[in-house]
């Protein structure tokens, strides 16, 4: 009981900050149309890839003075991120185009 | 930059401090606008580029101004080791999205949530020997980072390999035994670390063992799920990327990241109990994999199956006034979008009234339908969803299924023993005529047998649906 009392505390914003994100992302998707399920869980995942900037963390701030496995994880956890972040905006923005071409 | 502005809880902060925190507060705004406005057609592009710009301005200002709990900045050769990581990654990321072939996406979606997944599950694996010894609300987040992340990486690489059709479903009984077993082993391993009073150096072996657990967890939580399963999984994986990366955010009490990936985590979960929803089954339901097979009640007489000539088929279209073509997987396979879109054109200009029911879980991923037949022009408002046409159906001269089986199998209505008894389907059934285009008498992916085919109303067309099509074409031209 302690634990958690204390885990609360230390963490008290940021589980404010999820239980307010998480209504947020049920209001702002709910009634969304069928035809923009792939689109908006395409674009959703490239937000997702948000994890990008743990890996700009990491790799800025890893010793470049000697090298080491954990250095080459971090450069392809950067390259991971950037593959999601990148690809995913523009598969979703080619979906949309072509969504938006046909509509006239 | 590094002007002090003040302290707060004794640490000293600067004017650069304060801007960062700034950008995480204007990027996370973007996030939500973004997916606000990527909910609604007119605005969903603007709403993708708002998002990308927040992730834009968060990775710039991360990069210049991000400080290491020592104080220190990034410095210059690291920045540049960064840039070249980005620009691989973008380089490649940019190319294939812009390359690949439209038929293709559904795959390519998934494909860039595993590589979300798999960066999530790296940055887990690499901080987790900078915890402390016995912190366990760090060690925690660490921990669910990597088993969320690693499931979600392998996991969405199983579903790439068989959106692409690399991979087969491979269902077995023991299979949810095993899975079950996998999954209290890691769970398991994972509260050991945890409370662990050890120092994480001494636990390698155990997030090693964690990661590969989760990872093969990942392979054999996918493998079974096929057919109409395939939306709610993709949608799942899709939020158990944003979950992990919210995990990330916590390790670097990074706000931006923790609102980002709930975000995603919470949209995705939505999605998922729409297909749920869409298939009247419950999320514990298609994890387990309780689907498919026996159940539906064998002893009702067939019937006989009727088939259709192409030439009747052509008449009986021809001089419809309404026809209704239910699409599903099937479509997908033969890539037959852009001849049915050629069907439905010449349907029109002889003046019948075409148009497209689309189930909400009608092929492998959620609006798989939409974009396949979005790829092929197919107008916008010939697509009608499942709820808006159902009441129109009584209407409709012919439907024509392409592909699709369970999401027409009247048996959802009146068959309390069939697995997908109470799902909502397109009631194809209470159209005046039916064509079903099949390959063969094969059952649907639940392996149950749909009366739909024996009705007296309907008529069969076998062979591929592309080239059936294709010569219906023909046909209905040389008229």
């Amino acid at each position: 009981m302690e634990q958690f009392l204390t885990f609360f505390f230390e963490y008290k914003e940021a589980i404010f900050i999820i239980a307010l994100s998480i209504f947020v992302g049920i209001e702002v998707i709910s009634n969304v149309p069928a035809v923009l399920h792939t689109p908006l869980m395409s674009g959703a995942n490239a937000i997702s890839g948000v994890i990008i900037i743990g890996g700009i963390i990491l790799v800025g701030h890893a010793d470049l003075s000697k090298f080491s496995l954990d250095l080459i994880l971090g450069i392809l956890a950067l390259i991971f991120g950037t593959l999601n972040v990148v690809g995913g905006f523009a598969v979703t923005d080619r979906m949309l185009e072509m969504f938006k071409k046909k509509k006239k | 930059m590094d002007k002090v502005l003040g302290t707060l809880n004794g640490i000293e902060f600067t004017v650069g401090d304060t801007l960062l925190e700034l950008s995480y507060l204007i990027a996370a705004l973007l996030f939500v606008f973004g997916l606000k406005l990527l909910s609604h057609p007119e605005t969903a592009r603007r709403g993708n580029l708002w998002a990308a710009g927040g992730m834009g301005l968060a990775m710039i200002t991360t990069l210049l101004l991000h400080k290491n709990s020592a104080g220190e900045g990034i410095s210059i050769t690291n920045i540049w080791i960064i840039l070249c990581a980005i620009g691989v990654g973008a380089a490649i990321g940019w190319m294939v999205a812009r390359k690949v072939k439209m038929t293709a996406m559904p795959q390519l979606v998934s494909l860039y949530n595993a590589t979300g997944g798999g960066a999530s599950m790296l940055v887990a694996l690499l901080e987790y020997p900078a915890a402390m010894a016995g912190d366990i609300q760090s060690i925690l987040v660490t921990v669910l980072g990597l088993i969320i992340g690693a499931v979600a990486f392998s996991g969405s690489l199983i579903a790439f390999g068989k959106l692409d059709g690399r991979v087969g479903d491979i269902m077995k009984p023991f299979m949810t035994y095993i899975n079950l077993v996998l999954m209290v082993s890691t769970l398991a391993l994972a509260v050991f670390i945890v409370i662990s009073p050890n120092p994480p150096s001494e636990m390698m072996w155990a997030i090693y063992g964690l990661t590969a657990l989760s990872l093969i967890y990942g392979v054999m939580f996918v493998m079974p799920i096929g057919g109409a399963d395939m939306p709610v999984v993709i949608s799942l994986l899709n939020s158990f990327t944003g979950i992990a990366a919210a995990m990330a955010g916590f390790i670097y009490n990074n706000q931006a990241m923790i609102l980002g990936g709930i975000l995603v985590g919470a949209a995705g979960m939505i999605l998922t109990l729409l297909m749920c929803k869409a298939m009247n089954r419950s999320l514990i339901n298609v994890i387990i994999g309780a689907f498919g097979g026996g159940g539906a009640a064998l002893d009702r007489e067939q019937g006989n199956i009727k088939e259709i000539t192409l030439s009747d088929a052509a008449v009986l279209l021809s001089y419809s006034q309404k026809v209704v073509v239910i699409p599903g997987y099937g479509l997908a396979v033969a890539q037959a979008q852009h001849i049915a879109h050629e069907l439905d054109s010449l349907l029109e200009s002889k003046g019948v009234d075409v148009k497209y029911a689309i189930h909400p879980v009608a092929g492998r991923m959620p609006g798989h339908m939409n974009v396949l037949l979005a790829e092929a022009d197919v107008p916008y408002e010939q697509l009608v969803e499942m709820d808006n046409i159902n009441p129109d159906m009584p209407n409709v001269d012919v439907a024509i299924v392409i592909g699709a089986n369970d999401v027409v199998n009247p048996a959802a209505y009146d068959d309390p023993s069939s697995p997908i008894y109470g799902m909502p389907i397109i009631d194809a059934h209470l159209a005046k005529n039916i064509i079903i285009m099949k390959r063969g008498m094969g059952k649907g992916y639940a392996g149950i047998e749909n009366f739909l085919f024996f009705n007296d109303k309907t008529r069969m067309l076998f062979g591929d649906a592309k080239k059936s099509i294709t010569s219906l074409v023909s046909e209905i031209k040389s008229m």
